[in-house]
C-alpha cells in the first residue's frame, strides 16, 4: 500500500544549528505513527516543514506516493495534512465556528460559510463523538475542548494526515485519556496520525509504529509491539537510562528544618495550610505526595519565605522562627541556608528574557562573591555560569544565551545547579522533572540523592506519584492542607493513593491489609 | 444659556466636527484590529489635509483634491507599514515619526510652494466640497419634530459628512459579515493562529494600512477642503489623537465608535458655544475644559471605572514565526 506520507533526506539548519539532518521517514495509512525524542531533537521542526510553516533546506516530500512541494500551510492543507500545535493556533476571542472557518470561509461573505460548517460539524460529531458548541468562545472553554476544536479544524479542512505535536502536555490525564479514544477512531475511519511526544507512555499506549529522533536525526525506527520503554529511551538519550532512580539507604541525622503547627492562608483568607508539622534530618529525602491544590505548593512557598504564615513556628538548624510575626523574606531564608527551587522555573525560578549567567545568580546578587556594592562582579559570574553548565551538562553551554532559548530540562538544570552549587543545608525542591525530558529526569534524580548523601536535609514537593516515591526516604500525604498520613516509599502505589484521595490514615492502612488477605 | 446644550446649531455642529474624528477613527479601528498599532493618525490626517488643499486649489475640483488626499495618506500608512510589518520595528516609533515628518513637510512644502506661511490659498469655487441641502428639506422644515429634524439636522452637511457616518454600518458589516474581516479581527488577535491556516499575515496587514491610509485620507480632505477652505499649519490641532481616545473609548468597535465620536464633537462644538459664556451658579467655564473632557473620560475609562477597554491582543507586536 501506499505510504500516506514519505519523507526523504530532509535537511534543515537554522543558522548554524542543523535541526534536521537527511529524514527519512515512512507513515503507513491509516496508522498511528509516533515520532519521540527528547525536546530539542528536531521533532517539531519536522513536523512544521511538513505542514509547510517551514521550508526544508533540502530533500523531497511525498504524500501519497506522489512527490509534492509543500511551500507554504495553504498547501500542506489542500494536500490533506492537518496540524494541532502544541500551542493551539486558535483565535481566543472568537467562536469556535468561527475558528473553524478562518481560511476555509468559502467565499466573501460568511453567512453560507457558517451555515455549511454548522451542518460539517454536526456530522463530524456523528461521525466520531467530537461534540463542541459552535457558538462558545475559545477562551472560555476548557484546555481539553479547546484541542478538540483544533483537531475538529483540521478535520474540517478534508484532513486525511493530522500531525500532532505534544498533545498531551497541557491535558488531565482523564483528557489525555479522552484524546487517545479520539485517535483510535480516527484511525479506524482511515485516517492517519502522527503523534509527536516525548512521553514513552503514550507511544506505548497507543502508536503502532514508532521513530526515534535523536540531535536532528532519525535514529530508529520500530513496531511498537515489538520494542519497549526502555529501548526506546536507550534509543532517545543515545545510552541507557535507568527509568528507576538508584540509590542507597539514607543515614539520617540530627532534624535540620523542623515545621510546628504550621498553619497558612491565602490571598482571599482560604486556610491552604493546616496546622502542619513535620521534620526533615540531615541526609534524608521527605516527600510530600499529593493532588495538586492541597497546599502543597503554599507549604513549600512559606518554607522559601515567599509566603508570610499566620501561625506556627519553622526551625532551621537551632534558629527558631516565629515566621507569622517576624516574617522573613525569600532573601532572608537563603541567607539562612535555605536553597528553594520552584515549583514552576518560568513564574518563579528564572526570567526568561534574561541571559543563562544571569539567572546563574538570580537571588544571590548581593552574594560578595558576584557584587561588589551596587556593582556586579561580571566577570566571576560568567565564571560562576560556565562551571554550573559543564557540571550540570546544560546545553547549548553558552552563558551568554538568553534562559528563554534553552529547552525545559536545560531550564530546569540551570535552576537546580544554582541552588545546589550554593550549598544549602536545607533544600526545598518543588516539581523537579516537570516538562524535562527522560535523559535530563535521571540527571537532576542523581544530583537530588547526592545531594542527601552529602548530609542535606531535602524536603520534594510532586505530583508525580512515581517521583515521590522513587525518590523519598519518607513520604508524606497532603490533603485539603493537612498532612493525612505518612508512609514509606515502599507503602503500595494503592494505598498513597487512597491518602492522596481524602481517605483517612486507618482506613487506608487497613487496605493494604485487605490486599493482604 | 439651553440653547448652548440642546439646539439644532448644536447638533449640526457636533455632527460636523465628529466627522473628521470618526474617519480617523474608523481608519485606526481598521490598522489596530489588524494588530498595528497606529498613533501616526494625526500625522496622516495632516498629511492629506495638504494635499487636499494644493491639488484641489490647482484644479479647482473638490474630488481629485480628496483623491490626492487619500494618496498622501495612504502613502504614509505603507511607510507606516514598510517600518512595522515588513520590517518589525516598534509601531509608536513609526507613529511619532509620521507625526513629525508630516507636520514638517507640510509647513516646509506650504512655504515653498505657495509662499503664504505654510497655508495654502484660499480655494476656488468647485474646490470645496460644498453643503448639501436633502430633497424636499424646505417643504419639511414645516412638519413639526421630523419635518424640522430633516431639514434643520439631516439636512445641509458636505456629502463627507453622509459618506461618514454611512462608513460606520459599512466597517461593522466587513468585520463581521466578511471573510476579509473575520481574518482582519483574527490577525490582530492571533497572527499565528491566521498563519497556520494558511493565510499570509504579511498582506492581511498591509491592506488593513492602506484601508486606514484611505479613511486618514477622507478624514483630512474633510478638514481642508470640506470643512475650510484651504489648510492651515497645523490644522488637525489634535484630532488624530481624539480619534485614538475615541477608538479606545469605543473599545475597538465601529457602532461605539461613532457614538464615541459623536459625544467628542459634542464637546468640541459646546466648548465653541460656551466661550464667554457662563454658566448660571458656576460663571464662566475655560473652554479647556471641554477640550480636555475626551481625554479625561478616555483615562477614567482605562482606569477601568467604565467598562474595560480590552485591545485586539497582538496589537503593537510584530509577527515573527517563531522558531520552535
Amino acid at each position: 500500500m501506499t505510504p500516506a506520507i514519505e519523507l526523504r533526506k530532509i535537511n534543515k539548519s537554522f543558522g548554524a544549528v542543523h535541526a534536521n539532518k537527511n529524514i527519512d521517514l515512512v507513515v503507513g495509512k491509516g496508522s498511528i505513527h509516533g515520532i519521540i525524542g527528547e525536546n530539542g531533537a528536531g521533532k517539531s521542526t519536522l513536523m512544521s516543514i511538513l505542514y509547510g510553516f517551514y521550508n526544508a533546506d533540502s530533500g523531497d516530500i511525498l504524500v501519497d506516493g506522489k512527490v509534492v512541494s509543500i511551500t507554504d500551510s495553504k498547501t500542506a492543507i489542500s494536500l490533506g495534512i492537518g496540524m494541532v500545535h502544541q500551542h493551539f493556533m486558535l483565535v481566543d476571542t472568537f467562536s469556535v465556528l468561527e475558528n473553524i472557518i478562518l481560511g476555509a470561509e468559502d467565499g466573501t461573505f460568511l453567512s453560507g460559510g457558517s451555515d455549511k460548517a454548522r451542518k460539517e460539524l454536526a456530522r463530524l460529531d456523528a461521525d466520531y463523538g467530537l461534540k463542541v458548541d459552535p457558538d462558545a468562545l475559545i477562551e472560555n472553554l476548557p484546555v481539553g475542548l479547546q484541542q478538540r476544536v483544533e483537531i475538529l479544524k483540521a478535520l474540517y479542512r478534508g484532513a486525511e494526515v493530522l500531525i500532532l505535536d505534544e498533545p498531551t502536555g497541557v491535558l488531565t490525564p482523564a483528557e489525555a485519556d479522552h484524546l487517545f479514544r479520539i485517535l483510535e477512531v480516527l484511525k479506524s475511519q482511515g485516517k492517519t496520525v502522527l503523534l509527536i511526544t516525548h512521553k514513552l507512555r503514550e507511544i506505548m499506549a497507543i502508536t503502532d509504529t514508532v521513530s526515534v529522533m535523536r540531535r536532528g536525526e532519525i535514529v530508529a525506527t520500530r513496531k511498537t509491539s515489538e520494542t519497549s520503554m526502555e529501548e526506546l529511551a536507550e534509543l532517545m538519550v543515545g545510552r541507557r537510562v535507568l527509568l528507576t532512580v538508584d540509590k542507597g539507604n539514607a543515614a539520617p541525622g540530627a532534624p535540620v528544618l523542623k515545621v510546628e503547627n504550621l498553619t497558612v492562608t491565602d490571598a482571599r483568607g482560604v486556610t491552604v495550610v493546616k496546622n502542619v508539622s513535620f521534620e526533615v534530618r540531615a541526609g534524608e529525602i521527605v516527600g510530600i505526595a499529593g493532588v495538586s491544590g492541597n497546599g502543597q505548593s503554599e507549604l513549600l512557598e512559606t518554607l522559601a519565605g515567599i509566603r508570610r504564615p499566620k501561625s506556627g513556628t519553622v526551625t532551621i538548624g537551632s534558629e527558631v522562627l516565629d515566621l507569622a510575626h517576624h516574617p522573613v523574606d525569600a532573601a532572608g531564608m537563603r541567607a539562612k541556608s535555605v536553597g528553594h527551587v520552584p515549583e514552576d522555573r518560568h513564574r518563579m525560578g528564572l526570567v526568561t528574557s534574561f541571559a543563562e549567567y544571569e539567572n546563574a545568580i538570580l537571588g544571590y546578587q548581593d552574594d560578595p562573591a558576584y557584587a561588589k556594592g551596587p556593582f556586579l562582579n561580571l566577570a566571576a559570574i560568567k565564571e560562576t555560569a560556565k562551571g554550573e553548565i559543564a557540571k550540570y551538562d546544560i546545553r547549548p553551554p553558552n552563558p551568554m544565551l538568553k534562559t528563554a532559548n534553552f529547552s525545559g530540562g536545560n531550564q530546569q538544570k540551570i535552576v537546580l545547579a544554582r541552588e545546589i552549587e550554593r550549598d544549602p543545608s536545607v533544600l526545598l525542591i518543588g516539581q523537579p522533572t516537570r516538562g524535562v525530558d527522560i535523559g535530563a529526569i535521571e540527571f537532576i534524580h542523581k544530583r537530588i540523592v547526592e545531594l542527601r548523601d552529602a548530609g542535606k536535609a531535602i524536603l520534594l514537593v510532586s505530583v508525580e506519584l512515581d517521583e515521590i516515591r522513587s525518590l523519598s526516604d519518607r513520604v508524606l500525604v497532603m490533603f485539603d492542607g493537612r498532612i493525612v498520613g505518612e508512609r514509606l516509599p515502599s507503602a503500595g502505589e494503592g494505598e498513597i493513593g487512597l491518602l492522596m484521595a481524602g481517605v483517612d490514615d486507618a482506613s487506608a492502612a487497613a487496605s493494604r491489609q485487605g490486599d493482604a488477605a | 444659556m439651553f440653547d448652548i446644550f440642546f439646539s439644532y446649531p448644536t447638533f449640526d455642529s457636533m455632527a460636523r466636527l465628529a466627522t473628521p474624528l470618526l474617519f480617523a477613527c474608523l481608519a485606526g479601528l481598521y490598522s489596530e484590529r489588524s494588530g498595528v498599532v497606529d498613533i501616526g493618525l494625526e500625522g496622516k490626517m495632516l498629511g492629506a489635509a495638504f494635499g487636499a488643499a494644493s491639488v484641489a486649489f490647482l484644479t479647482a475640483n473638490a474630488w481629485l483634491g480628496l483623491l490626492a488626499g487619500i494618496v498622501v495618506a495612504v502613502s504614509l500608512s505603507l511607510l507606516h507599514g514598510f517600518a512595522s510589518i515588513t520590517n518589525r520595528g516598534n509601531q509608536i516609533v513609526s507613529g511619532v515619526a509620521i507625526n513629525f515628518l508630516a507636520a514638517g513637510l507640510t509647513a516646509l512644502l506650504g512655504q515653498a510652494w505657495f509662499g503664504q506661511g505654510g497655508r495654502t490659498p484660499s480655494l476656488p469655487a468647485g474646490g470645496r466640497f460644498l453643503e448639501i441641502t436633502l430633497p424636499f428639506a424646505e417643504e419639511m422644515a414645516s412638519v413639526p419634530f421630523i419635518g424640522r429634524f430633516y431639514a434643520e439636522f439631516l439636512s445641509g452637511h458636505s456629502i463627507l459628512v453622509y459618506g461618514a457616518f454611512l462608513a460606520v454600518p459599512l466597517t461593522w458589516w466587513v468585520l463581521f459579515r466578511t471573510r476579509f474581516g473575520l481574518r482582519l479581527r483574527a490577525v490582530g488577535e492571533s497572527p499565528a493562529a491566521v498563519d497556520t491556516a494558511g493565510i499570509s499575515v504579511t498582506f492581511l496587514r498591509y491592506r488593513a494600512v492602506i484601508i486606514c491610509g484611505i479613511l486618514c485620507g477622507f478624514a483630512g480632505a474633510y478638514l481642508a477642503i470640506a470643512q475650510s477652505s484651504g489648510f492651515i499649519k497645523d490644522m488637525t490641532a489634535g484630532k488624530g489623537f481624539i480619534a485614538l481616545a475615541a477608538l479606545i473609548f469605543a473599545k475597538w468597535k465601529p457602532v461605539n465608535a461613532m457614538l464615541a465620536c459623536l459625544l467628542f464633537g459634542y464637546l468640541d462644538a459646546v466648548a465653541i458655544r460656551m466661550q464667554g459664556q457662563s454658566i448660571p451658579g458656576i460663571g464662566e467655564v475655560p473652554v479647556q475644559v471641554f477640550q480636555a473632557l475626551p481625554y479625561v473620560l478616555t483615562v477614567i475609562l482605562l482606569a477601568g471605572f467604565i467598562g474595560k477597554a480590552i485591545p485586539p491582543k497582538a496589537s503593537g507586536i510584530p509577527y515573527l514565526k517563531e522558531r520552535t
